[in-house]
């Protein structure tokens, strides 16, 4: 039963969503804003289930003594943060802030710095011009490569041209035909969605 | 030099020490990554969404209609014990409801249509020679598709057409790889003119 009034609320909220996008009336809009609203907020909670889950792991690994000093170090770093929030707020200078730009944000760009070391390594290993398919693939980017790096000479005049070319032809060509591959995907899937067709997302249980 | 920066140099060369080898100062940092991310998300969503758009209007502006996605919100929890997590499935149906609802048009019209509009472009310049660029785009995106049709055996002209497709598939991996390298390259380079300039103070 539950499962039904559940595709009927998916039903009922498609319906509006979708219909709302031919009114140009002050009403469709303001639906329009409403539910979004709803969603973000249904989002918030949705969010707050997942940091308890967080929470609930951690504290299991501390309990069963599975990599406790780092498992705490995570649970202190997610406590300081709302700690910090509710003594001094969160407008600029205060120390939540002073923990974001200086804890958070160098430590974020370096691990993805360190993807380039890792994403190198992966293709000196991986990149072997076995066939047509792969060749392609290894000389276009070894094109965009060199083209923005150490690209000096006569092939600094030319080089830079031709990688552009490639950008804005070839390969957006087959960016262009896996977007629509993507659009008349994504049109189908939802349709499924509305219609009750697909019900993977209730899950499984009773 | 001021604690941040003593802070953010210390931490940064904790995650560079991965490349090295996996180890317990690296495993620190990233603990305490994972710890701060999550409390500085919740702080946010907190802040700019449940306060905002929940329950200052709903408390203090006396918009009593907002019950409604505060009920459909609270029905998450259900999920934290089997007897109750039925009550998920509502709230979840809202959203995965009118997201595929204004999924629709909004996928048909700037996915599809537009590209669809780009591609068709005028395959000869005013000076009667063919336009080389918009002949590449055509037959890239049909060739490309063609590979996509998997309700057709790949054979014959058609096999050829999707075999073409791939080349260009294999030109647009390697140039968002060749992209991203250069991205990540970027980052890189900007970690270690943090190092080297703000912490280590070596060059000007």
């Amino acid at each position: 039963m539950d499962r039904k009034i559940a595709v009927v609320i998916c039903f009922a909220f498609g319906l509006v969503m979708f219909a709302q996008y031919f009114s140009a009336h002050p009403l469709a809009r303001s639906v329009n804003q409403t539910i979004a609203d709803y969603w973000q907020i249904i989002f918030a909670f949705a969010l707050i289930v997942g940091v308890v889950g967080f929470l609930n792991n951690n504290f299991q690994q501390v309990r069963k003594g599975q990599d406790r000093p780092f498992r705490l170090l995570s649970l202190a770093g997610f406590v300081i943060m709302p700690v910090l929030a509710m003594i001094w707020g969160i407008k600029t200078g205060t120390p939540f802030l002073w923990v974001f730009e200086n804890v958070q944000v160098p430590m974020q760009s370096t691990v993805f710095a360190l993807l380039a070391f890792f994403v190198a390594s992966a293709s000196y290993r991986g990149f072997r011009a076995r066939s047509v398919p792969a060749a392609i693939l290894l000389s276009a980017a070894l094109i965009i490569l060199v083209s923005r790096s150490f690209a000096t000479g006569p092939l600094s005049d030319w080089l830079p041209g031709v990688a552009e070319w490639i950008r804005n032809n070839p390969s957006m060509a087959a960016r262009r035909a896996i977007l629509i591959g993507i659009g008349l995907g994504s049109l189908t899937t939802s349709l499924r969605v509305i219609l009750g067709i697909e019900r993977t997302w209730l899950g499984g249980g009773k | 030099m001021d604690i941040g920066t003593a802070v953010a140099g210390l931490l940064t060369l904790a995650i560079l020490t991965f490349l090295y080898r996996d180890n317990p100062i690296y495993k620190m940092a990233e603990s305490l990554l994972i710890g701060v991310s999550i409390g500085y998300v919740l702080v946010i969503t907190w802040s700019s969404t449940l306060m905002s758009l929940l329950f200052t209007p709903l408390l203090t502006d006396g918009r009593v209609w907002l019950i409604v996605p505060l009920l459909f919100g609270l029905m998450m929890f259900g999920r934290f014990h089997k007897r109750t997590l039925f009550l998920s499935r509502f709230p979840i149906g809202v959203m995965i409801g009118s997201g595929a609802g204004i999924a629709i048009p909004v996928m048909l019209e700037q996915r599809t249509l537009k590209q669809m509009t780009a591609t068709v472009m005028p395959l000869v310049t005013e000076s009667g020679w063919p336009d080389l660029s918009a002949l590449v785009v055509l037959l890239g995106v049909l060739t490309t598709l063609c590979y996509f049709y998997f309700s057709r055996e790949h054979k014959g002209a058609f096999g050829i057409a999707a075999r073409i497709g791939t080349w260009f598939l294999m030109i647009f991996f390697g140039t968002t790889f060749g992209y991203m390298v250069m991205s990540r390259m970027s980052t890189f380079i900007g970690r270690m003119e943090f190092l080297l300039t703000d912490f280590f103070q070596l060059t000007g």
